[in-house]
């Protein structure tokens, strides 16, 4: 915040910065980033609810972020996300119950050249199989 | 920093580079570093630093074929070396100035040659981190012609004579859009990069930023001199954080050259720029929506006028450009409104980059002249498609655009004709689909993204897109009717016509788009309740089955 000179039109700035040292964004941060930037909290819970960035559960130890961009899709995205479904028995945002993995999907990475693309915590995988992602959820499972 | 002090360091530059006999270029951009360039480059160092030869090895910016990465180019000789492992470093460095590598030598001289670069005439050329490779390139000379030899107003009238058109995907003028926003009245302007490229499947922005940010910096300097704005803003997407830190570094660099900041050039101009990031909402991309985020709020689109133009950033007069757009600015003032002018078909000028991807043999950026055929881009520089699979169409534009058939493929690309075909230029991406795909089911994905990407604030988007999705999850299943067809063509002329911003305006494009030129597709799925393609499941004879079992 200091950073941004405390200036209310850098709330988006502030939450990332929030989200990026503390994983998601809870009550509490909200409200604190709200009252130092002097803006209202219905603006800062507003912005924070808006953008698909911005997440207000913990996400677990690992994330697979599966690419569901138009390349990707073509590519048969919707059949990794579908494995990766059955295989944690959880919808795509949801976390498994022992915190171990979050399955998320994102709107392109920009990495299209390379679809299907997923991303194992951040690191950029392309041109992956079925086997290739499964082999890595089950890598984590046993952790 | 003077135009003196700029040759100055561009010959220290050349004159460094004239130590090496090598220059050893390795891509590192997103698609190639997920391949392993960064191991690769350091081998490469390695590997040189053993040899006796003198080498010069250098991370550079996106050098266009991706699927063919790591892409690794030896100048002089101009020798492009594909898939390239860690491994192979030794062998390179040690085959320079003899014979190349032949298993990593790659022949794409017909994908290079149908190509001409402006926008990325850098790539693959420069550090993208490193501001004197950028100014040994001819960089911010313009900026400083500009600054000592030009009005403002004769800024705006070299981009007008240019012909240059916003490249963000609405073509509009853009010499037109600077003179209005020179003319409104306001003591303080800004000037916007839109970076925010959610257009799933186009990533040459990302591409300009990460690969040549100076280049994306130096047209925003010149738009506010033009304009009389002293500060810019150039919003980026968080999915981007390359981009990010090397706009980050890019700016850090050119305000210690004295290129931004105050009295640039020891004149009285003064311009400075500021990194907005983006978190995750495509309806940014639209310039009121764009201007809401910048303002910490949510990024809901304002019914216009009034525009941006005369009423932005906090109400002031805004200059909002594309960053492809910005990109073009430096060559066209350095070469002359001519030179841009003579490119390009009767009312598209200059060049345009595309993002192909899909089901195509050469993924990757090309950028190619105006009027150049659709099929001379997917099957020349593209290599057609692959796997003996035959072409079905062509999206252009993103959620915004459509398919384009194969019986429309020697259209020559213009913003015009694409809108004649149904679709749009939109900001680039080009995704190429085989006979694998459904039609249907590509429509429904648009539309399902559209609907999620909705920011809410209009009814017709909201719930239109909400409903046009039921109907085509319906005929996806089987379960749809001729009634579906009927009322989801309906729905489509409603959303268009009547929604605030051009997401829902374009929202039924595709949607349109693949009924006008594969309506068949729909009817087998109504009626014989069979996907041509074999992509849909179709619930109502799997139900039937159940039945009769």
């Amino acid at each position: 915040m200091r950073k941004n000179g405390f200036a209310r039109h850098a709330l988006i700035e502030t939450l990332h910065t929030v989200q990026s040292s503390f994983g998601y964004l809870d009550d509490d941060s909200i409200r604190f980033v709200a009252l130092s930037l002097r803006v209202p909290l219905s603006q800062a819970y507003g912005a924070a609810t808006f953008y698909h960035y911005f997440t207000l559960k913990p996400p677990g130890k690992h994330t697979v972020t599966v690419c569901a961009g138009t390349a990707c899709y073509i590519k048969g995205a919707d059949k990794l996300i579908a494995a990766a479904e059955k295989r944690l028995g959880i919808a795509q945002g949801q976390t498994t119950t022992d915190g171990q993995i979050s399955l998320m999907t994102a709107r392109c990475v920009g990495a299209c050249s390379r679809a299907p693309v997923i991303l194992c915590d951040g690191e950029v995988a392309g041109e992956v199989t079925r086997e290739q992602m499964l082999e890595q959820l089950e890598r984590w499972a046993v952790e | 920093m003077t135009i003196e002090e700029l040759e100055q360091i561009a010959k220290s530059v050349q004159q460094e580079n004239a130590k090496y006999d090598f220059e050893v270029n390795v891509c590192m951009d997103l698609a190639c570093a997920s391949q392993g360039a960064g191991a690769l480059k350091d081998a490469l160092v390695k590997a040189a630093e053993a040899s006796d030869k003198k080498v010069l090895v250098r991370r550079t910016g996106c050098m266009g074929p991706c699927s063919n990465g790591p892409l690794v180019r030896i100048d002089p000789e101009e020798t492009l070396y594909h898939h390239v492992k860690a491994e192979n470093a030794p062998s390179i460095v040690y085959g320079l100035g003899g014979s190349p590598v032949p298993e990593l030598q790659c022949d794409l001289n017909e994908h290079f040659d149908r190509q001409v670069r402006v926008v990325l005439e850098n790539a693959g050329y420069i550090d993208p981190e490193k501001i004197d490779d950028y100014i040994a390139h001819d960089g911010y000379k313009a900026l400083l012609t500009v600054l000592t030899e030009m009005t403002p107003n004769g800024v705006i009238h070299r981009i007008t004579e240019s012909g240059l058109r916003g490249r963000g995907g609405g073509g509009y003028p853009t010499g037109l859009k600077w003179g209005t926003v020179a003319k409104a009245k306001g003591d303080v302007k800004y000037v916007v990069c839109n970076g925010d490229e959610g257009d799933p499947g186009a990533f040459m922005d990302r591409s300009v930023m990460e690969g040549d940010p100076h280049r994306v910096i130096e047209g925003m300097a010149i738009a506010a001199y033009a304009i009389g704005a002293s500060k810019g803003f150039i919003y980026v997407r968080a999915e981007y954080p390359v981009a990010v830190s090397r706009l980050t570094t890019a700016l850090r660099e050119a305000r210690r050259h004295g290129l931004l900041g105050n009295n640039i050039c020891n004149t009285p101009f003064n311009f400075d720029v500021e990194i907005r990031l983006g978190a995750g909402a495509f309806v940014c991309g639209e310039e009121t929506a764009l201007i809401a985020s910048i303002e910490g709020k949510r990024g809901t689109p304002k019914p216009r006028p009034p525009y941006p133009a005369s009423s932005g950033l906090w109400g002031k007069p805004t200059l909002i450009n594309n960053v492809e757009t910005y990109a073009n600015i430096a060559p066209i003032v350095r070469n002359g409104g001519k030179w841009f002018h003579d490119m390009g078909s009767e009312r598209s000028k200059g060049t345009k980059v595309f993002a192909l991807t899909g089901k195509i043999a050469n993924t990757g950026l090309v950028e190619v002249p105006m009027g150049i055929k659709l099929r001379e881009i997917i099957e020349v520089i593209g290599g057609g498609v692959p796997g003996g699979h035959k072409f079905k169409a062509v999206q252009t534009g993103g959620p915004s655009g459509g398919c384009i058939p194969e019986e429309m493929l020697d259209v020559g690309v213009s913003y015009d004709a694409l809108v004649k075909m149904g679709s749009i230029m939109g900001s680039g991406g080009m995704i190429v689909m085989d006979d694998t795909s459904c039609m249907v089911n590509v429509a429904r994905f648009f539309i399902e993204f559209c609907m999620t990407e909705s920011c809410g604030k209009c009814i017709p988007c909201r719930a239109g897109t909400a409903q046009m999705y039921t109907l085509l999850t319906r005929i996806c299943n089987g379960t749809g009717t001729m009634d579906d067809l009927a009322l989801l063509e309906d729905l489509c002329v409603t959303v268009k016509e009547t929604s605030l911003c051009g997401l829902g305006q374009t929202a039924p494009n595709p949607v349109l788009s693949t009924l006008k030129y594969f309506r068949n597709e729909y009817i087998e799925h109504i009626l014989h309740k069979r996907c041509p393609a074999g992509v849909c499941t179709m619930e109502a004879i799997e139900s039937e089955k159940e039945v009769v079992a």
